[in-house]
């Protein structure tokens, strides 16, 4: 479970180095609107993982604090 | 050694958000934002541990455990609000932060109000009329 989620965090910040160079690339190549959807897309794809996590962690704290 | 874990988890994640918060400051933030997630998940079995103890104790020494569902309640309260205001202030949304610390000491305060109300009760019962 652990390594699952450490997963996570390199997944993630390997998805903003790669969108960030991608849109270096796409900029000098004189496409602004595709830069920008890539990034709208990266930020989407990124908070579905987030979501995720965090709804584990919700579950869980709500479990262990009786949060019902 | 799980302290080892954490503290190499949160360089390596200071060290990625320095990264991305050149280039793109919004995934800066959901690494944070994971990173806070993954550490506290990391230390969930523990916290179980010290609440089940808790309440045999709590048990055995005869207290109503309304009194300690309270307490407990309150506790994830304040660490789920403190986890959402931190997170709004590193993102400089200071006015949201304050909002949610705003209702997490409300809903706190609603759900203290039958001890309160308890409190009252037996200093009223003590004072003769």
């Amino acid at each position: 479970m652990n390594a699952v989620n450490i997963d996570l965090l390199f997944k993630i910040a390997g998805i903003g180095i790669f969108i960030s160079v991608l849109n270096i690339v796409l900029r000098q190549a004189q496409k602004e609107e595709q830069a920008q959807m890539l990034t709208l897309v990266g930020v989407v794809i990124v908070l579905l993982m987030v979501l995720q996590l965090i709804n584990e962690l919700f579950s869980s704290i709500k479990t262990i604090f009786k949060l019902f | 050694m799980e302290i080892v874990q954490v503290v190499g988890l949160g360089l390596i994640a200071a060290l990625l958000v320095l990264i991305l918060k050149e280039y793109r400051p919004e995934l800066a933030m959901q690494v944070s934002l994971i990173a806070g997630a993954i550490i506290m998940l990391l230390v969930v079995d523990r916290i179980v541990g010290a609440v089940h103890v808790i309440t045999e104790t709590a048990v055995a020494a005869g207290i109503n455990l309304v009194y300690l569902q309270t307490l407990l309640r309150v506790i994830g309260i304040a660490y789920l609000a403190e986890f959402g205001a931190q997170i709004c202030r590193d993102a400089g949304e200071g006015s949201i932060a304050s909002r949610v610390e705003l209702a997490a000491k409300v809903i706190i305060l609603v759900m203290a109000v039958p001890v309160i109300v308890e409190i009252m009760e037996s200093v009223l019962r003590m004072i003769p009329r």
